[in-house]
């Protein structure tokens, strides 16, 4: 029997669950392979531990072929939501995984919306999930496919038409698994989610006789198994670049906080004031009973003097302050800007990690620059003469200036090694300042004679102020 | 008799500032500042210069509440003479980072960090602030309320570290919240000028209206000056520089 089928096997006709021997027949030639669901399970247990270290501190395997993600706590390092499931689903491509994705409020409903939406990727908004799962198919429920068919028999076909009608006659009907699986659906029944974990991970436990629920009792442990995780990294000669703390708690749910470093870190202050920063994002309900702090991602960090008495003192060390503001507000937001080697203004900039080796070049200093530049160059209506005289006045947002004096042209030629059309593609800057002395940096596209080197028309690009 | 009225009144202002320096707090470093460089300006500052462990205010007048431009500029050229690494905080991403290179600070010495919201800029400069390794720090906001610029000013103080609330708006109408009053130290105004004026056909070096609008234990004041140069430092114009002893020549020769 069919199991399972690409997409190349599907377009040629082939279903799952048809037999082998009549996909044989309709595929001459057809490479099969026998089902081996033990390697089918390593593999996905394999993948889950690549999406633990990357991705999120709660990962589990939903067999047989999905990955069940918390990503409360640890998505802000990916810059939110969307941009995590983008990331995720585009690396998976690169492993060659055609992978389908959603994230909602529940495992049920992700589990659903990931299978059953339009979309491969699929973000259902905090409290629409139940609206969302309402149109799938009754099969996207985890039913056992025996139900599903009983259910379709009934003239049941999607999950609202399921979720409308009174559950008793139905649980009397069906059994109590129907009504277990709409809960976990809609997110009426706590469904844990047991995370995988790596046998070598270095990670530290502490357990409490009597729940906690107080910010400052949090703190406590924290620092606690800060140290812990210290002492254990020191004696392996480690430093954690990420940290998983995860809270279990009472009612069997766990809440996790994932930070990063930039550097190997193996310092409890710092260590402490990285995740205490997150302590307000923990739900304690009922009280945390079990809490572990683990380093997911363990760096070698050789021990090395830093104070001396010879040498003068180093510039402060800002790492740590990075570290925090990097967990807040995302890596990718916090960067250095340095040069790059082209003439065209919006392409000489690119952003680096905020920690990276400093650079020490800068742009070229022969002409002023402003200190504002709009992200695209708005059109404004000039009086000028051409070919290479700057204009008389210029309407920008409405507002007619005059122009009282002019800098320019600075000519910017296109880069024919990025695209065709910038082959001979000429801007030309100009720094004018107005009567009010508002100055502004405009360029026309084109060299003002020929028409081929572009539009010829005027672009407001940047403020000097 | 009038000599020991004179020392008697001068011990009890002695008194009344030490009483003042213990309210304003145990932080406070008198000597600590960082002189413009110009004695026009560093004379009507208290203490020769902008205050180290403090906030400053600074926006642009006119067009310049919305784009930020020169007021960007401002703020580099006292970035760049301040020591060490600089964290400036945004949320509308439109700097020309190759202008504040220009303006004395380099790209190696700025960490930019982009929040969604003012409320993120405003926690992640004061977390800045508290740090102490910053030489300055930045923060590009439009509304900075009492209880806000508080904050940042204990937390600047706490670390010696210049804070600057780079003071920029949506729209000309919510300039008006400028006049709010904040637990700032000073407060400037930059707009632009004409330039100077060149015998040839171009544009001469910039030239800015600086207004010291509010300064704690300071006079407000207005400066005309010359753009910051390649190390950060303002310039005065020529002609202001000769304008006194030209009248003077002027009316010496009517007289005579």
């Amino acid at each position: 029997m069919v199991l399972a089928a690409n997409a190349a096997a599907q377009a040629a006709g082939l279903r799952i669950g048809m037999p082998a021997t009549k996909a044989q027949a309709l595929l001459p030639g057809l490479e099969v392979q026998e089902a081996d669901p033990a390697a089918d399970t390593a593999v996905l247990e394999r993948l889950a531990l690549w999406v633990l270290q990357r991705f999120a501190p709660i990962v589990a395997t939903d067999p047989p072929d999905g990955i069940v993600i918390d990503s409360t706590g640890a998505d802000h390092l990916h810059g939110g939501e969307a941009p995590m499931l983008a990331t995720l689903i585009e690396k998976l491509v690169g492993f060659g995984i055609c992978a389908r994705a959603a994230i909602a409020d529940s495992w049920g409903a992700a589990h659903a919306l990931a299978r059953f939406a339009a979309r491969p990727s699929f973000i259902s908004k905090s409290g629409e999930s139940v609206a969302d799962i309402a149109s799938l198919p009754i099969a996207a429920l985890r039913l056992a496919p025996g139900l599903v068919d009983s259910l379709r028999v009934l003239g049941f076909d999607l999950v609202g038409e399921l979720l409308a009608r009174p559950r008793a006659p139905l649980t009397l009907r069906f059994g109590p698994e129907l009504g277990l699986r709409l809960d976990q659906a809609v997110g009426g029944i706590v469904e844990p989610i047991v995370p995988i974990r790596r046998k070598e991970l270095i990670e530290v436990r502490r357990a409490f006789c009597e729940p906690i629920g107080a910010a400052e009792t949090i703190t406590r442990s924290v620092g606690k198994l800060a140290g812990q995780l210290c002492d254990v990294l020191e004696r392996k000669g480690l430093g954690a670049r990420q940290l998983d703390l995860i809270c279990h708690r009472v009612d069997s749910r766990a809440e996790a906080v994932r930070v990063g470093t930039a550097r190997p870190l193996r310092d409890v202050k710092r260590m402490t004031r990285l995740l205490s920063d997150k302590i307000e994002t923990i739900d304690p309900a009922f009280g945390i009973e079990v809490m572990t702090l683990a380093a997911s991602v363990a760096e070698q960090l050789n021990p090395k003097q830093m104070v001396s008495s010879l040498v003068e003192e180093p510039q402060p060390d800002v790492s740590d302050l990075i570290d925090l503001l990097a967990n807040r507000v995302g890596a990718q937001n916090l960067y250095r800007i340095i040069p790059v080697a082209s003439d065209v203004p919006e392409r000489s900039v690119r952003h680096i990690p905020a920690l990276a080796p400093e650079i020490g070049a800068e742009w070229p200093e022969h002409w002023p620059r402003p200190p504002r530049l709009l992200a695209y160059p708005e059109p404004i209506d000039t009086v000028a003469l051409l070919p290479d005289q700057p204009p008389v006045t210029f309407t920008w947002r409405g507002v007619r200036r005059r122009v009282k004096c002019a800098d320019g042209p600075e000519r910017v030629y296109g880069e024919w090694w990025k695209r065709d059309p910038e082959l001979i593609a000429v801007r030309d800057y100009f720094r004018i300042e107005d009567e009010a002395g508002q100055r502004y940096w405009v360029f026309r596209a084109g060299d003002g004679e020929n028409q081929r080197t572009g539009s010829q028309r005027w672009f407001l690009h940047g403020i000097f102020g | 008799m009038r000599k020991t009225d004179a020392t008697f009144s001068q011990h009890a202002l002695a008194s009344l500032r030490a009483e003042i320096r213990r309210i304003e707090g145990r932080h406070r470093r008198a000597a600590s500042v960082l002189p413009f460089g110009l004695a026009l300006v560093d004379s009507r500052l208290p203490g020769g210069g902008l205050a180290f462990g403090a906030l400053h205010e600074v926006a642009g007048g006119g067009n310049g509440a919305i784009d930020g431009a020169v007021a960007a500029l401002f703020t580099a050229g006292i970035a760049a003479r301040a020591l060490g690494k600089v964290l400036w905080c945004v949320t509308r991403p439109d700097l020309f980072v190759p202008a504040l290179a220009q303006a004395g600070l380099k790209s190696d010495r700025v960490i930019f960090l982009e929040a969604g919201d003012e409320k993120t800029v405003l926690a992640c400069c004061e977390e800045g602030l508290r740090h102490g390794g910053l030489g300055a720090v930045v923060a590009e906001v439009a509304r900075l309320p009492m209880t806000a610029s508080r904050r940042l000013q204990l937390a600047a103080e706490g670390s010696g570290t210049i804070g600057i609330a780079l003071r920029r708006w949506r729209r000309q109408a919510e300039a008006v919240d400028f006049g709010q009053p904040t637990a700032a130290m000073t407060r400037w105004r930059i707009s632009a000028l004409p330039s100077t004026p060149l015998p040839v056909p171009g544009v001469g070096r910039p030239r800015w209206l600086v207004e010291l609008i509010r300064c704690r234990a300071g006079e407000s004041t207005n400066f005309e000056l010359e753009a910051c140069d390649d190390t950060g430092h303002l310039g005065l114009p020529a002609d202001l520089t000769h304008r006194p002893r030209q009248v003077e020549g002027g009316r010496r020769g009517a007289s005579a």
